[in-house]
Parts: structure tokens; C-alpha cells; sequence
């Protein structure tokens, strides 16, 4: 087993074991931390797919700031153990096989989606990773420019949104 | 130096999916539900960048770039909508929201 392999399961159980970690955990805290470790492993995995910029990114934005929002809400809410609720037994009994239904068709479907492709095609673009950050860039500025400014203000309404939101009436 | 197949991060995009939205039907606390909605994001975000990958083409990461804005964006106004339902109904459990419900 070579190294990319070795690589791949490890974060891919690391990454695994966070979301069952989410789901599991009863204390909104614990589940935010675990979402934080599925978060850095999918970064790796972006590394390991030749995406530097995006597991900065995903590193800056996601583990840093949308998780850093969502720890200080749990803490300023006070959030405490998740209130167990009665499932209603159609939940029990047709809820979890339909769930597990869902993801194994899912992956059954996306498995056959590109079958050999990155073995074509991963080889040759692993010698030159390191151009793509300049390439996305001038992707981004140049083909994608206008949903690049549409984003910066989509940031802005988002910005008066919670603003409007969050302040308390007189 | 042999590369781990596109199908394994398919597969693996999809088992996060699928476990955001278990997340989402099964928690009963209102932050959690949203975590789980950010998780089912990472998962298509990291089919995106499987994808970009296999088929050479750098779209596919300018996609995972909006949907990273876009969910950062989500995350500010759906916290806020958080703190303004705890201020107004002192509850985090969904359950217990059920204004418009019949």
C-alpha cells in the first residue's frame, strides 16, 4: 500500500469518526469540536487532491471562523445537554433503514459517477500541484468575476442581516 | 507513485452527506441541526474538489470557493436567527418551536 493510500484512509476514518462523533455527542460543544476535526481531515484530503488553496481556505474560513461563531453561540447561549424527545416509532422503525437506504444508493451511484478517471488522470497532474493556486486565481478574476463581486456583497447583506437580527428591540 | 481513485472521495463525500442529514432529521438542538448542515456542505465540497480532480478542470474549485462564502454567510444570519429565537422562546429544542405548526 503506497503513501497517497495510507494518507486517504487515515483522514477518511478521522473524518468518519467526527461525524458519528457529531451525531452522537449530546453536548452541542462536543459536537462542534468534532465537526472541527472533520473539517481539518477534509482539508489534508484537499491537499492530498492537489488543492492548496482551498484546504488554506477551508482551514481559515471553516475551522477558524465558522466554527470559532459557532463555539462563542454555544457559549453565550449556555447550550447544555441535547433534550431527549420520544421518537415516534414510525422514526424508529423506518427513519435509520431509510437513512442507511439513502446513503448506500448514494454511494453506489457516485462510485460509478467517474470510474478510473483519477487513476488516468491523477498521475500526470501530480507533477504540477503547485501551478493550480496561480490558475484558480486567474480563473477567479477573470472568468468568474462577476459571481466573485456578487459574493462580496451577498457578505455585506449577510452582515446587516445578522446585525438586524441580533439587536435586541428597544 | 500510484493515486488513490476519484471513487473513494465520491464514496467518502457521500458517507459525510448521509450522515449530515441523519444529523439533521435525528438532533433536537438547534445548533446542532445547523452543524450538520455545514457537514453535509464539507461533504460536497469535497466531492467538487474529487471532481475538479478527475476531469482536470479548475471550476469545479471556484464552486467549492463560493459554497465556502456562501455557507460563512449562511452561518452569520442562521446564528443570528438562533439568538433570536432563544431570546424569544428561551428553548434550543426544535420541538419546541412550533409556531407556524397546525
Amino acid at each position: 500500500m503506497s503513501l497517497p493510500f495510507i494518507l486517504f484512509f487515515a483522514f477518511a476514518v478521522i473524518a468518519v469518526a467526527g461525524a458519528l462523533l457529531l451525531i452522537l455527542a449530546r453536548e452541542p460543544i462536543h459536537s462542534a469540536l468534532s465537526l472541527v476535526l472533520v473539517m481539518i481531515s477534509l482539508a489534508a484530503l484537499y491537499l492530498l487532491l492537489g488543492a492548496e488553496f482551498i484546504a488554506a481556505v477551508q482551514i481559515i474560513v471553516y475551522a477558524g471562523a465558522v466554527m470559532v461563531l459557532f463555539v462563542f453561540v454555544i457559549m453565550l447561549l449556555n447550550a447544555g445537554m441535547e433534550e431527549r424527545t420520544n421518537w415516534s416509532s414510525i422514526a424508529k422503525y423506518a427513519g435509520v433503514p431509510l437513512g442507511v437506504f439513502l446513503l448506500l444508493e448514494l454511494a453506489h451511484w457516485m462510485a460509478r459517477a467517474g470510474p478510473g478517471v483519477g487513476i488516468a488522470n491523477g498521475a500526470a497532474r501530480a507533477a504540477n500541484t503547485a501551478v493550480s493556486t496561480r490558475a484558480l486565481s486567474a480563473l477567479l478574476f477573470q472568468k468568474y468575476l462577476f459571481p466573485f463581486e456578487a459574493t462580496s456583497i451577498l457578505i455585506l447583506i449577510a452582515v446587516l442581516g445578522a446585525l438586524v437580527l441580533a439587536k435586541r428591540d428597544e | 507513485m500510484s493515486v488513490v481513485p476519484i471513487s473513494y472521495y465520491l464514496v467518502l463525500s457521500v458517507i459525510l452527506f448521509g450522515m449530515g442529514a441523519v444529523a439533521v432529521v435525528f438532533k433536537r438542538n438547534i445548533i446542532t441541526i445547523f452543524m450538520a448542515i455545514e457537514l453535509m456542505l464539507n461533504a460536497v465540497n469535497l466531492a467538487f474538489v474529487a471532481f475538479a480532480r478527475a476531469w482536470n478542470q479548475l471550476d469545479g474549485l471556484v464552486f467549492v470557493f463560493f459554497v465556502i462564502v456562501v455557507a460563512a454567510a449562511e452561518a452569520a444570519v442562521g446564528l443570528a436567527i438562533v439568538i433570536t429565537i432563544v431570546q424569544n422562546r428561551q428553548t434550543l429544542n426544535v420541538e419546541r418551536v412550533n409556531l407556524l405548526k397546525l
